[in-house]
């Protein structure tokens, strides 16, 4: 053996040594695993995440009495497992179903996971969910929207954020409204990517407007994480519709902006279906060359003071980002789980599952627009909902519709740069 | 032809030159010592930063960020070329692929921990904006790329064709031992291939981030494109990289408006398997 392999052993020992006391604490604690795009084309997102859900740690764990209204905010820890702290494991999903489906196994068999929270991309929380559907173990996204998910018959499975049926009826009602204030809304591009989220999201939209009697719709997919779409852009300059619907991740969305201002292209109503349009990066990145773009959104950052408010204070302290949809309605999802596991008052699964069918969150315990939380049989929220809001001045998104929560009026028609 | 059409096969066009750009790096290093280097697209990812970094601190636009992006990816190829390169090619083949694959890594989350995952971008229109013509729309930004990747192409390829330099590195590419006897040192020889490819690599880095966003993970957007362009170029020739590249550029660009944009990529390797299949060397490698 040479010094260098004795080195190496000795160092692994050290290693597993020092990761031994940390066992120890464990019967305090109640470990949530969080399946997250930590690296790839998505990291963003994942690195925000986590920000916020060390905020949502915080507030669980340490006495917050100025959240008022917020569950588990008032008193330190789960008052319902006898103080108990919440530990969140994250696991990077690294933009990939497999590695994905991998994490979900790691965190229930070595980790011991109470429940898992998880994992933006439709596609991950499809194959990560099915492990956890296999060992019984309670799995809440609070971020994945393709329809599919809740379709599976899945007893473990939950699902806070609304989802493309409800953007079907959001989208519908918004264009309605546009069009009675002068908009032409008559053809629509619906530009997607082929994930999960892209092509579930489309279809779930196509079919639904066909339903609603709004034809002239034209699909332009796009392979995820594009090194060009000069293509994509000249096929909507020909073929002029009234209203583009972009279902993009955040890379793809600074590329359509950027090759949209390069090859001029302005459609008349730029209308995005969150994801890369929510990034804060995006806005950074291409704020100025999207000018009164529209987004959904289920996140309003309240009057001062109020708890939202608060929450988005700490986030951006935290972060040094503005708070987002995504992360809110990650946040919103954490809390809900966690109200679950402290309701039931044990880390047993079976126990939580009863605790989450039994959620019935109302609005002013929220953070997000939703206007509460209760799961219906297949686990999805069927109180979630969101708002439209535009990017009117290249820098912060307010909410424009409906009316009852607008800020400013919608800026028609989309400005670009 | 409709005007669409044109701007098609342009934007194409402009796209393969970039594709070349970023392909001549790799395709040099591999003629030289028969490396495959994993980290390609990371030293793309590295010149981009470097480029936004001289943007965010100096205000200088390409016109200084090219320079330095391709001075210190040069400093950056010698440094890898002396700490690993230099070592694992005396492993076996599966040492010099994780290597280099370690290295890629490496590169990637220093970035990550230095700079985060946050997507960043230069801003709109600082190499002038966009031409237009007869309808037709070029963006400087792309043309620049596609301008430099010409000269590049036609730099290295004059390198290793009419200088005594290029004469000494293809020699110790031949064979490493006879060259040493002729008194050529095969250290020096490859350090200055490493530090040719790694400079260029970085140039084509500053120039995309002109027209592209730029996050730690674009190595693996990019790289990709790399490895196919070369290996139809024909491994170790810079000529063929271009061809390879604007190749490429439009065939993407034809088939994802033609056809639709989630089947390019099926047409472009569809095309790339039947091409290797009769000429397994690429377009001008040599057997």
């Amino acid at each position: 053996m040479t010094s260098k392999q004795v080195t190496g052993l000795l160092c692994a020992a050290a290693m597993s040594l020092a990761l031994v006391p940390g066992a120890k604490a464990q019967d305090k604690v109640v470990k949530i695993g969080a399946i997250l795009p930590m690296s790839g084309g998505t990291a963003s997102i994942g690195a925000h995440a986590k920000a916020a859900l060390e905020v949502a740690m915080d507030i669980i764990n340490n006495a917050h009495p100025e959240l008022g209204s917020l569950p588990l905010a008032k008193n330190a820890g789960l008052a319902g497992l006898g103080g108990a702290k919440v530990e969140v494991v994250f696991a990077d999903n690294q933009g990939s179903p497999a590695t994905g489906q991998n994490q979900a196994l790691r965190l229930i068999t070595e980790e011991k996971v109470a429940a898992i929270l998880g994992a933006y991309q439709s596609g991950i929380t499809l194959t990560s969910s099915a492990i956890a559907e296999k060992y019984g173990i309670p799995f809440l996204t609070p971020e994945s929207v393709a329809a599919n998910l809740t379709e599976r018959g899945f007893k473990w499975f939950f699902r806070t954020t609304p989802i493309a049926p409800d953007f079907v009826r959001i989208y519908d009602e918004f264009l309605t409204d546009m069009k009675a204030a002068g908009a032409k809304t008559d053809s629509i591009a619906l530009v997607h990517d082929n994930t999960e989220y892209g092509t579930s999201v489309a279809n779930t939209i196509a079919s639904g407007f066909k339903a609603k009697e709004r034809n002239g719709v034209i699909d332009i997919a796009y392979p995820v994480n594009a090194t060009d779409v000069q293509a994509q852009v000249l096929q909507l300059k020909e073929k002029k519709p009234d209203v583009v619907l972009m279902i993009s991740y955040t890379s793809d969305a600074i590329l359509f902006a950027k090759t949209m201002q390069s090859l001029d292209y302005k459609p008349p109503l730029l209308l995005a279906d969150d994801a890369g349009y929510s990034d804060p990066s995006f806005i950074k990145a291409v704020g100025k060359l999207s000018q009164g773009v529209f987004n959904r959104s289920s996140w309003a950052v309240g009057p001062s003071g109020s708890p939202s408010a608060i929450v988005a204070d700490m986030y951006k302290k935290k972060s040094g980002e503005e708070m987002d949809d995504t992360v809110g309605r990650q946040m919103q999802g954490f809390f809900a789980l966690v109200d679950a596991i402290d309701r039931a008052g044990s880390t047993d699964p079976a126990k939580i599952q009863a605790a989450l069918k039994a959620t019935d969150l109302k609005p002013e315990q929220l953070i997000m627009g939703y206007k509460g939380v209760k799961f219906d049989d297949k686990g999805q929220n069927i109180l979630a909902s969101a708002y439209i809001i535009q990017l009117q001045d290249g820098e912060n998104y307010v909410s424009v519709w409906p009316k009852a929560n607008a800020q400013k009026a919608p800026m028609l028609p989309y400005k670009g740069w | 032809m409709s005007f669409v059409l044109v701007q098609v096969i342009i934007g194409g066009l402009l796209l393969g030159a970039v594709y070349a750009l970023f392909s001549s790096g790799l395709t040099l290093v591999w003629g030289m010592m028969n490396i495959v280097n994993f980290a390609h697209g990371d030293f793309v990812m590295l010149g981009m930063y470097v480029a936004y970094v001289v943007y965010t601190l100096m205000g200088g636009g390409p016109l200084l960020g090219a320079p330095l992006a391709t001075l210190v990816l040069a400093t950056l190829g010698v440094v890898v070329y002396f700490g690993l390169i230099r070592d694992i090619m005396k492993g076996p083949m599966l040492a010099q692929i994780l290597g280099t694959f370690g290295l890629a890594l490496l590169l990637r989350y220093s970035v990550f921990w230095w700079f985060g995952a946050n997507f960043l971008s230069m801003p709109p229109n600082i190499v002038g904006g966009t031409y237009a013509f007869a309808g037709l729309r070029i963006e400087a930004s792309r043309l620049l790329a596609g301008v430099v990747a010409l000269l590049v192409t036609l730099g290295l390829h004059l390198l290793l064709t009419r200088t005594s330099l290029g004469s000494k590195m293809l020699a110790v590419a031949e064979d490493a031992t006879a060259a040493q006897l002729m008194g050529i040192r095969p250290d020096t020889m490859q350090a200055i291939a490493w530090a040719i490819a790694a400079g260029a690599t970085g140039l084509a880095g500053a120039l995309i981030a002109n027209f592209f966003y730029i996050v730690p993970t674009v190595g693996e957007t990019l790289g990709i494109v790399a490895f196919v362009t070369v290996s139809l170029g024909g491994f170790g020739s810079v000529p063929g990289a271009l061809v390879a590249g604007l190749l490429i550029g439009v065939i993407e660009s034809l088939s994802g408006y033609l056809i639709g944009a989630i089947y390019k990529d099926i047409v472009v390797y569809v095309l790339f398997l039947f091409f290797l299949w009769f000429r397994p060397q690429g377009l001008m490698g040599k057997m």
